[in-house]
């Protein structure tokens, strides 16, 4: 029996799959506002709910999405009234949520083994209920990151234009902020809560070694999402180790290949294209001697009905036989 | 009886209308009492020495700061209630430093036709158009897929220009647009104003240095400590801020001096 045809298997690689494809997706929004933090924020908060869903004997991945959304959108109206407290603000918000689910694990009764499936993944314990959960989840994700992209691009690449283009920015990050708390916990089966952040940064930093633009950046993160993901459960499952761990060290491994072609295309282009600025000026012809026009009386302007003749970075213009050109406040002979 | 209907006319007429704005930031008053009417088609400069107000009337003229007293009203509706967000083009200062995600000329010059797209809708061939044709306005074609990061500080305006034209606003703000731009960029960026307002388009720019631009002004408007000291035809103007500028200069010397 190959380890396809194990049903605990067949359910680990698709949330794998999933896992792979809404992580980096939802990241590569996080990564372009420089919030690379908050799906690990977000982690941290979403094991209070797992420890609920233990203590209450309800399914912890319904609590884990609820908490996780009220943490999240709790860490944006903090963000977004930019109070200097801020950072502390999460900090305190963090803490408190692996505080409060570990004291909550300890009451339901349950072992630092239960609590390590959660934080670090494990692919038998991703039940078929579980599996509706989470595909209707990522899909939901899936669906918004790619259906929104040009809304969510801009108001994660220039919020004050965004808003000036009537976006309703508010909503649209909180929306980010609520997709990151539901991707936390599609994730958490897979890669677990402690490592979740790292499947949202980690794909697509090793993307843009390599990309130039938004949507490759986008593209390409997930196929590496998917592949570490698949690969991790794959090689977690032969070597027996947890497949979080597994998952996010192939996707460093990863990264640190792309970083070495990638500073190796750079520098061989680099090489043949220099920068505009350091082009060696071959051809462009020494500036003419500066003619003042004397007592020059007239102001031309494009409608001043002189002959306009274009003149390499300006407009000369015809006065009895003389090209004009304007510089500075006085009139120079062309 | 023909007075109160020539006013609401008058409301209507106008592209900007600010009547008695002050905003506060951080609780400390930036602009006081200021009341300006730019009417369609004016190409209008704002001036003013750093932390005059220039910006912050700009800002918040495109909603993105509140108003403490007083109102901004865009084509005669009030700012907070006013949603045809696709006939105004704002430009900012810079391109913002966030964006830890590489982005293409192409694509941010795309974001500008938000305002005109619907949620979930593809662009259309007519966007499409749009975006190439505001790439070529500016001169940025042949730059389309390249990063923005990688570009200059002049070509980097440019791409916020074009992101601004690309959904043919009528009324069109630029805040410090050739701030540390070089020449041969200011030139394109007056060449490519120019062409709007021959169109009509209603221009208020705020700026320090007009440069290429001087020319395309009609009327100007100086801020001095959050008030308006003039308003009127720009060359009589230019006299008037240097003297300002002069006066500014010994009478704000002492603080750090002595």
């Amino acid at each position: 029996m190959t380890l396809f045809e194990l049903e605990f298997m067949q359910r680990a690689l698709i949330a794998g799959l999933l896992t792979g494809l809404s992580a980096p997706a939802i990241g590569t929004y996080l990564v372009q506002r420089r919030l690379s933090l908050m799906g690990d924020g977000i982690g941290h908060i979403a094991i209070t709910g797992v420890a609920l869903g233990l203590l209450t004997g309800t399914a912890p991945v319904l609590t884990a999405v609820i908490v996780a959304i009220a943490g999240a959108t709790a860490i944006e109206l903090v963000r977004a009234r930019g109070k200097a407290s801020g950072d502390v603000a999460l900090a305190l918000l963090f803490y408190g949520g692996i505080a409060g689910g570990v004291l909550l694990i300890g009451l339901a009764g349950q072992g630092a083994a239960t609590l390590n499936t959660y934080l670090f993944g494990s692919l038998t314990t991703v039940s078929a209920s579980d599996l509706y959960v989470v595909v209707g989840l990522a899909v939901a994700v899936l669906v918004i990151a790619i259906g929104l992209g040009p809304q969510l691009f801009a108001v994660c690449q220039d919020e004050e234009f965004a808003r000036v283009t009537g976006l309703r920015v508010q909503l649209l990050n909180l929306l980010i902020a609520v997709m990151a708390a539901v991707t936390v916990t599609v994730a958490m089966r897979t890669v677990g809560l402690l490592l979740v952040s790292a499947l949202m940064v980690v794909p697509v930093a090793t993307a843009q070694q390599i990309t130039r633009s938004f949507r490759s950046t986008f593209v390409t993160a997930c196929a590496i999402g998917v592949t570490a993901c698949l690969a991790g459960i794959i090689t977690s499952y032969n070597a027996n180790v947890a497949p979080g761990a597994t998952i996010v060290v192939l996707a460093l491994a990863g990264f640190v290949v792309a970083a070495t072609v990638g500073t190796l295309l750079r520098r061989r282009s680099g090489r043949i294209a220099p920068l505009d600025d350091e082009e060696p000026e071959v051809g462009v012809p020494a500036p003419a001697p500066h003619v003042v026009s004397p007592t020059h009386p007239h102001a031309h302007n494009p409608d001043c009905g002189h002959k306009k003749v274009e003149h390499g970075d300006h407009v000369d213009y015809v006065h009895d036989g003389h090209l004009h050109a304007a510089h500075g406040d006085h009139w120079d002979e062309h | 009886m023909t007075a109160p209907l020539d006013a609401d006319h008058d409301t209507a007429a106008k592209a900007v209308q600010v009547t008695d704005l002050s905003v506060d930031l951080g609780g400390r008053p930036v602009l006081r009492g200021v009341d300006l009417q730019i009417r369609p088609g004016e190409v209008v400069a704002v001036l003013g020495t750093n932390g005059s107000g220039k910006s912050t009337l700009i800002k918040t003229v495109v909603g993105l700061l509140p108003a403490a007293r007083g109102e901004v009203r865009l084509f005669g509706t009030p700012v907070p209630r006013f949603r045809q967000w696709k006939r105004v083009g704002y430009v900012p200062q810079r391109i913002t430093a966030a964006g830890g995600v590489p982005a293409t000329v192409y694509e941010v010059v795309s974001s500008g036709l938000l305002s005109r797209r619907r949620l979930f809708a593809p662009l259309g061939a007519a966007g499409k158009a749009a975006i190439e044709d505001a790439l070529r306005v500016v001169d940025m074609a042949d730059r389309r897929k390249d990063a923005v990061a990688e570009l200059s500080g002049g070509q980097q305006q440019r791409v916020l220009i074009a992101r601004a034209l690309v959904s043919d606003p009528e009324l069109l703000i630029l805040d410090e647009p050739t701030a540390g731009v070089d020449l041969a960029s200011q030139q394109i960026f007056a060449d490519a104003i120019r062409e709007r307002v021959a169109r009509g388009t209603t221009v208020v720019m705020v700026s320090h240095d007009l440069g290429p631009m001087d020319a395309l002004i009609d009327r100007s408007v100086i801020l001095r400590r959050g008030r308006i000291v003039y308003d009127g035809p720009p060359h009589a103007s230019q006299t008037h801020a240097h003297v300002h500028h002069t006066h500014a200069d010994s009478d704000d010397s002492g603080w750090l001096t002595s």
